[in-house]
């Protein structure tokens, strides 16, 4: 085999036949192209990424479409979804300015969700924010609607002000204070926010992964099929297990994001 | 320099192979274990002291957590940034 395989199904590697385990790397994580326009390649986390924007704009779009007072089903779990997010959230972190922010917070934890299930739904079974530039371009978003608020609430100055400046400082550390702040506030926060994102859905994949392959490579017909059904048991346990991150890790991006809006929104920290 | 040289001889003259990064992974871990512990234990004795306030204790503690993790899982992003 030239190139390491992408899928499981297509190593057919059995301990005891000569082959070694085929470990899975990055390799997993690279798929064929559905399809290309031009050099445009058109790859599975795409169409998934496609889909799960279809999902979450269909549903809240079906579920409000025509409000209720007394709500139908639908539109009861939409609110159910909506209220989680505002009391929560919103009114909790910002307080009573955040209002105007709970589509915006509703919107980017049911779709980073929705992207992180797909790890565990059959046939799709791929987080689409283990691929970098997803949880790139959301950070991407939320870093600009924090500077936009802040350098829209305070100014240019008491913008630049609220991101870089601490009050009550002694004189000599007022250049390293400055700089860490900066570096704080500007680079490291979007860049962790991304980072923790991708980082949590990549490394709960490849434990999947990991256990599944297992299971597939030490299944012989054998006594040794017992640690092949051990594998799959752990394989088991890490996606319930992967329920629970999926969860909080959308939890975790929305409340880091109220947390940076209500930063820019407050006066001077 | 040379004492990192003297770990890579050290390594060869034993036999010893793998991964340096696996090991850095390690150590980076050991930080964020702790932290996370604390972040954990000392949210649950506040949830148990003070029922009342448990979702405000509950958000700061996911907060903390995610803040612990973070250095963590910069650990396990460094080895594919110099790699």
């Amino acid at each position: 085999m030239s190139t390491p395989a992408t899928l499981l199904a297509e190593s057919g590697c059995h301990i005891n036949a000569n082959c070694a385990f085929p470990a899975p790397g990055l390799n997993s994580f690279n798929f064929k192209p559905i399809f290309s326009i031009g050099s445009f390649d058109f790859t599975k986390p795409m169409l998934l990424a496609v889909i799960c924007m279809l999902i979450v704009v269909g549903f809240f779009w079906a579920a409000f479409r025509k409000p209720k007072l007394v709500p139908g089903k639908l539109q009861l779990v939409g609110e159910i979804g909506y209220t989680f997010i505002s009391r929560s959230i919103a009114r909790d972190v910002i307080g009573k300015k955040g209002d105007k922010f709970v589509p915006f917070l509703t919107s980017i934890f049911f779709f980073v969700w929705i992207m992180n299930i797909m790890s565990i739904i059959p046939l799709a079974q791929f987080p689409v924010a283990s691929r970098f530039a997803y949880p790139v371009a959301l950070a991407l978003l939320v870093w600009l609607t924090y500077m936009y608020l802040t350098f829209k609430t305070h100014g240019f100055k008491g913008g630049v002000k609220n991101l870089v400046w601490m009050e009550g400082l002694p004189k000599p550390l007022i250049p390293l204070i400055v700089f860490l702040e900066f570096l704080q506030n500007v680079i490291t926060r979007p860049f962790t926010l991304a980072v923790r994102l991708w980082a949590n859905m990549f490394a709960g994949h490849m434990l999947i992964v990991m256990f599944s392959v297992a299971s597939w490579y030490l299944l012989t017909p054998s006594i040794m099929s017992a640690f092949a059904g051990g594998s799959f048991v752990l394989a088991i346990g890490m996606t319930a297990f992967e329920i629970l991150i999926q969860f909080l890790q959308a939890y975790i991006f929305t409340l880091l994001t109220s947390l940076y809006i209500s930063g820019a929104l407050e006066e001077g920290h | 320099m040379s004492a990192a040289l003297e770990t890579i001889n050290l390594a060869a003259s034993t036999g010893v192979k793998g991964n340096l990064g696996a090991v850095a992974y390690g150590l980076a871990a050991i930080g964020p274990g702790v932290g996370i512990g604390l972040v954990f234990g000392h949210s649950i004795e506040a949830m148990a002291r003070q029922p009342e306030a448990m979702p405000v204790i509950r958000q700061n503690m996911f907060l903390g957590f995610a803040l612990c993790e973070v250095l963590a899982l910069l650990g396990l992003v460094v080895p594919f940034i110099f790699s």
